[in-house]
């Protein structure tokens, strides 16, 4: 503790530039990788080969199984991640800053090695990992895309998670009675954006801080779903609470590509209306007229009254739009993952895609690669302990949560929050 | 609920409640009561002191404040989110919903069952949690206000942390993570020392203490070194603290029972359990008043002491405090520890009190996060967070036997409990619905 009473490094005015301090830390995240991929290699070695299988029945032409030596792709992995640490030192000695390249590559390499590692004398799944990855990741990254609208309005959204459920609860209810997946989808999309209104009536009309709305309308929804799950879906689960499902769609030709095909095109179609969403979120956000006055609002309300934008207005419909956006993610639960609704069944998700949007740096494409990267943990975590790796699966489920914690410390700790995020407006 | 407190009384434009009318207070007509437009004067006591001392007109001026100040508010948002939730009582209510079938033709049914469906409900809160009329003899009758008071003493500790926390621009979102790696600690030393009751009990509650003030701790480390934000870190520690005592739960020789497959801990030892209140009749063990000793204590923090001043200032405004010499970093790191120092006895209390035959990954039973809402019905006030704690715990209690007498989901409580802090955090809207006058300076 006798670190805490030297003086604290400026905190919030001055994000790191070349040269500063704060660039280091790439450098020290990745050698501390290093280090411990190298620990890995020379005291828990494994003898065997690794296989990965990256070949699908529907393929145009096989793909032959990738089989690796785990000790030696190991030692190899650990001289690249070495490497990689050395050019980011580099780069950082020069003045400049590690790219983001070079530490998605690094994550790669580790990735594989740590792969080759677990799965000595096993077999992974590689179209199933990260298959099962997109899907997976599916209500993260609607979440994060709410997220990031949200905050780049001025609205923080720590409600993502109480939209999501509101959202599978409305989509499992009124997929039944409808008896339609699309209906459910429509009303799990009203269900999210009715979250965001009452957080929008509290926040923007009554100026009560949004982190705290947020957190209390998620204990909120918990409490209004479950008890009406006790009250009345666990009492009727034919008549209420078992919506047809969303099957898969293979689109023909792009699904029969090798790799890329099983894993990003034989998917539900809200998987293909997650790649839209991304695409136009990002467009939108930066390339027209409305994602400009977004924008402007979430940086400078003040300045974007004074031109005319009306700054509330725009944060309630960008709000809503946001909710929407997630009830489609809180669809994906029991439209598709599960038959049906159970209580408090996201599991904390929202919180997840909170913690994508902040570490895709409150930007649509970012955030999506975050989320992603949330759901291929999630997803290896449970491929390991099928193949039965040496490491205690609640080390891997912890994996995903310790990455967010180094990345928010240690490679996006000074990233800038949109100026006026979670600030209300006041005219006058 | 919160009118036993006297500084619930005053309201303070802070972080977590900016009160929109507050320039409106600077208004106040001259000839008013000295105490009660000073609301930015960080010590309550000396205005409340003044506001009574003063000879013109005390009455009128506390009668004023009561009607339009924030107790009223507090308790007209609870009346506010009881009528919700009644609504949603009445709504899912079988033979309320039959009988309106028939309102046209029958409406004395449809009213018949209204009262049946909502006498029972709160009937059976009450008896759940103040007093059970249908008891034999007093104990039995007694019983439910000390369980009341059991379920309210993790619920204050916790609340505590996430108050002080908020005193100083915090958010402790991580309250589940702290009392799961406090639980742990305390249930490893329990298990694993023997040593006689006086020493036993205090050395298992300190390493509680400490696993929780380390636990969040950490989280302020970042904040004061990296600038990572709080509720991130704490949330992601919350999953993280979980699985780690998870693992620990599942391995033997760690904290898995010999010879079990369950992640479950062995029974606490007698010496380092914390001893019954009132006898063995009823439950009530000694960590209420652990929980009130913490009341204390926050109070004496915060109002009194130095670093408690460093504390509010650097909730109020970081950079005024660090332009005046304050250590930001440092008081992040501070506040943080004692935070989760406050919160892990919350986990204590249950490995070492409520629930002594084990350590589970469950022993947070949602206290953590229920610990917010109390922090925020307390308005960060350690007396209004035992206010809260105690209207919490009797909602807790009273909703078992509203579960089981009247067949309604105990996450009613949910509802209720976050209605009421959604409401107080807009004095405006609930003046608005009440069509309360706008302020007390009228």
């Amino acid at each position: 503790m006798s670190t805490v009473s030297a003086p604290a490094p400026e905190l919030d005015e001055t994000p790191p530039t070349a040269g500063q301090p704060g660039a280091l830390k790439a450098p020290i995240v990745l050698g501390v990788v290093t280090m411990l991929v190298a620990l890995l290699a020379a005291f828990k070695a494994r003898s065997g080969d690794a296989t990965f299988r990256i070949a699908a029945d529907t393929d145009f032409f096989e793909v032959p199984e990738l089989v690796v030596p785990s000790t030696a792709t190991l030692a190899s992995v650990v001289v690249l991640l070495a490497v990689g640490t050395a050019a980011s030192a580099l780069l950082v000695n020069r003045g400049r800053r590690t790219p983001l390249w070079l530490i998605g590559l690094f994550a790669v390499v580790a990735v594989f090695g740590f792969l080759a590692w677990a799965a000595a004398g096993e077999t992974i799944p590689v179209i199933g990992l990260l298959g099962g990855s997109i899907a997976l990741a599916v209500p993260l990254v609607f979440g994060a895309l709410g997220g990031v609208l949200g905050e780049r309005a001025g609205v923080v959204n720590i409600a993502i998670d109480g939209q999501l459920l509101f959202g599978a609860f409305a989509a499992a209810i009124f997929g039944t009675v409808i008896g339609s997946p699309w209906g459910g989808l429509v009303a799990a999309m009203c269900a999210g954006a009715l979250v965001a209104l009452v957080l929008g009536f509290f926040a923007i009309s009554y100026f009560v801080d949004q982190v705290i709305v947020g957190v209390v309308l998620n204990v909120l929804v918990i409490g209004i779903t479950s008890f009406l799950f006790g009250q009345l879906l666990s009492e009727h689960p034919e008549s209420l609470n078992s919506p047809e499902q969303f099957s898969r769609l293979p689109i023909p030709v792009l699904g029969d590509i090798p790799v890329i095909g099983p894993v990003l095109f034989r998917q539900t179609i809200l998987v293909y209306l997650m790649y839209g969403a991304v695409a136009l979120t990002a467009f939108a956000l930066y390339r027209t007229r409305w994602g400009l006055r977004v924008r402007a609002v979430g940086e400078h309300p003040k300045a974007a009254d004074t031109v005319g934008i009306k700054v509330n207005r725009t944060r309630y419909t960008t709000l809503l739009l946001a909710g929407a956006i997630v009830g489609v993610g809180g669809a994906t639960y029991t439209l598709v993952s599960v038959s049906q609704f159970g209580e408090e069944m996201t599991g904390g998700a929202g919180y997840i895609a909170l913690a994508a949007v902040i570490f895709g740096r409150w930007d649509p494409v970012r955030a999506t690669l975050a989320a992603l990267l949330f759901g291929f943990a999630t997803n290896l975590s449970g491929v390991l302990s099928v193949i039965g790796a040496p490491v205690p699966s609640q080390f891997m489920l912890m994996l995903p949560y310790v990455v967010t914690i180094i990345a928010v410390a240690g490679l996006v700790g000074h990233s800038r929050a949109p100026a006026a995020d979670g600030v209300p407006y006041r005219k006058g | 609920m919160t009118g036993d407190d006297p500084l619930s009384k005053r309201r303070e434009p802070d972080d977590e409640h900016p009160i929109v009318e507050a320039p409106g207070a600077a208004e106040v007509a001259p000839s008013h009561l000295p105490g009660e437009d000073d609301d930015l004067t960080p010590d309550e006591d000396v205005s409340v002191a003044a506001a009574a001392a003063t000879p013109q007109s005390p009455f009128a001026g506390a009668l004023r404040q009561i009607a339009t100040g924030s107790t009223m508010v507090s308790l007209l948002s609870i009346v506010l989110a009881v009528v919700v939730g009644s609504i949603m009582i009445l709504a899912t209510d079988e033979d309320v919903r039959d009988s309106m079938g028939y309102i046209g033709s029958r409406p004395g049914d449809f009213f018949f069952y209204v009262r049946e469906a909502i006498t029972g409900a709160y009937g059976a809160l009450f008896r759940g949690s103040v007093w059970n009329g249908e008891g034999t003899d007093f104990e039995t009758r007694i019983r439910p206000l000390t369980e009341t008071l059991k379920f309210s003493g993790p619920l204050i500790l916790a609340g505590l942390g996430v108050g002080l926390a908020f005193r100083a621009g915090l958010f402790n979102i991580g309250g589940r993570g702290q009392m799961l790696l406090a639980g742990a600690a305390a249930g490893w030393v329990a298990i694993s020392v023997d040593a006689p009751a006086a020493i036993h009990l205090p050395l298992a509650i300190l390493a509680g203490a400490a696993a929780g003030a380390l636990w969040a701790g950490l989280a302020g480390l970042l904040k004061a070194r990296t600038g990572a934000h709080e509720v991130i870190v704490t949330i992601m520690l919350n999953y993280v603290g979980y699985y780690l005592v998870f693992y620990a739960l599942s391995k033997q020789g760690w904290l898995q029972a010999p010879g079990s497959a369950n992640p479950k801990s062995e029974a606490m030892p007698e010496s380092a359990v914390l001893p019954n209140l009132l006898g063995d009749r009823f439950n009530l063990h000694w960590g209420f008043v652990g929980a009130l000793v913490a009341v204390a204590f926050t109070w004496w923090l915060l109002n009194k002491s130095a670093m408690g001043f460093r504390f509010r200032a650097v909730g109020e405004n970081p950079e005024a405090a660090r332009a005046s010499g304050i250590n930001v970093g440092a008081t992040y790191v501070y506040v943080m520890l004692i935070a989760g120092a406050l919160v892990g006895l919350a986990g204590v209390n249950q490995v070492l009190g409520t629930a002594p035959s084990g350590v589970t990954v469950d022993l947070d039973a949602g206290i953590g996060f229920d610990a917010i809402t109390v922090a925020l019905l307390g308005r960060s006030r350690p007396l209004g967070i035992l206010a809260a704690g105690l209207l919490f715990g009797a909602l807790k209690a009273g909703s078992f036997t509203m579960s089981v007498s009247e067949g309604i989901p105990v996450e009613i409580v949910l509802v209720i409990q976050s209605l009421i802090v959604l409401f107080i955090a807009a004095p405006p809207l609930v003046r608005a619905i009440f069509r309360l006058p706008k302020e007390a300076t009228a």
